[in-house]
């Protein structure tokens, strides 16, 4: 079934490090990863007023129903995407095959700056998620926390 | 495919409802978001048509508390039961820890619901995934309409497998949430084996 998606300190450190300095350098109100599956990895900026699930689930979706658009026409999938409002407009690029990444800016910032900021962030995300998957599946990798499990403790979860 | 954050101590699962057009896919999920604690759930989001068909998926984020310190939270999708929208099935089966089959238990919708777990079967399959090792539960709905078929006939095409099935009435609840909690306990007592 393909590898889980797990994520440690160390790396989950690194990434909201490159997603915070992004914010910054690319003069973003919002930067946030999402793995393809819709699950929310990591946000910065002004997030506070935005449903960042929502988010995630419609950019997985948005990501998934136009890899299968490129595919139709013969390309793998189509690397980046913007989307132009009116007030603020939307960076979408992916990293690395199993992760999205998505900037939030004000139109008046320059697409410019936002897509050179975007390409570093993302070679170098690139990096710590290859790192990410190689510690995931070498067999000495941490055990898992649902291995010591009782049936009790899901029972429990549905107690009420 | 769930998400285990040890950072964050948080684990992520996706549920998928799967089924024939008008079955009640989306019906399950409307109830389940009006009877959860606000705190327990996000928003409700609906793509669909002018006719409220479902066009690309629903998607309800839940959370259900706490194992051992980590933060359980499920992502319900459901997909387009219509035919032709078989891309965009496809599409949302990607990543799946779970599948809840709706059958829509009317006589005339018989067929369909044949075809539609063969498609499930075939979709799975396509991303090499074996719908008997994905944890699923089959819930029999609109046993309240007088043309329902017998349990024990939808049973013979749709659960041979003799996965955990429920008879429902989705638009008032019944069965609604023993179902959810069957797929979700199937879930998690996989993500236990596979750790
Ligand atoms: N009588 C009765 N009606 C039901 C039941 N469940 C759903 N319905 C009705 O059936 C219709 C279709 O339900 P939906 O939940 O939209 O069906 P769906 O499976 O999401 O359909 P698609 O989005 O096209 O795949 C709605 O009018 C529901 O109110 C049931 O148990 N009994
Ligand atoms: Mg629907």
């Amino acid at each position: 079934m393909g590898t889980q998606l797990v994520m440690y300190d160390e790396e989950y450190n690194r990434i909201n490090a490159v997603c915070d300095r992004l914010t910054k350098d690319a003069n973003a109100k919002v930067v946030f990863l999402v793995d393809k599956n819709g699950q929310l990895i990591s946000a910065s900026g002004q997030t506070q007023n935005i449903d960042t699930t929502s988010l995630a689930s419609l950019t997985a979706g948005n990501v998934a129903a136009m890899g299968g658009l490129a595919k139709l026409i013969g390309e793998n999938e189509f690397p980046n995407q913007i989307h132009e409002g009116a007030r603020e407009s939307l960076y979408m690029t992916i990293v690395g095959s199993r992760v999205v990444l998505v900037v939030i800016f004000e139109s008046s910032t320059s697409l410019g700056l936002v897509r050179l900021r975007v390409k570093k962030a993302s070679d170098e995300l690139a990096k710590i998620f290859e790192a990410l998957l190689k510690k995931t599946e070498s067999p000495g990798g941490m055990a898992s926390p649902f291995a010591e499990i009782s049936d009790d403790d899901i029972d429990n979860l549905f107690s009420e | 495919m769930s998400f285990i954050n040890y950072s964050s101590r948080e684990i992520n699962c996706k549920i998928v409802y799967y089924g024939p057009g008008l079955c009640g896919k989306t019906t399950n999920l409307q109830y389940i978001y009006n009877k959860t604690n606000p705190e327990t759930k996000g928003k409700l989001i609906s793509l669909s048509t002018e006719t409220d068909r479902t066009l690309f998926f629903d998607f309800l984020p839940l959370s259900l508390g706490e194992i051992r310190g980590f933060k359980t939270r499920f992502h319900l999708y459901t997909v387009p039961g219509q035919v032709f929208y078989d891309a965009s099935r496809k599409l949302i089966l990607k990543g799946v820890d779970g599948v809840v089959f709706v059958a829509d238990s009317q006589v005339e919708r018989m067929e369909a619901n044949m075809e539609s777990y063969e498609n499930l079967k075939t979709n799975l399959a396509e991303q090499g995934y074996d719908l008997a090792k994905v944890p699923s539960v089959v819930q029999y709905n609109k046993r309240d309409l007088p043309n329902a078929v017998a349990v024990e006939e939808l049973r013979g095409v749709l659960n041979t497998r003799g996965v955990p099935e429920y008879q429902a009435v989705a638009p008032t609840g019944v069965g609604v949430f023993d179902t959810l909690k069957a797929v979700a306990k199937l879930v998690l007592t996989e993500l236990k084996k596979g750790g």
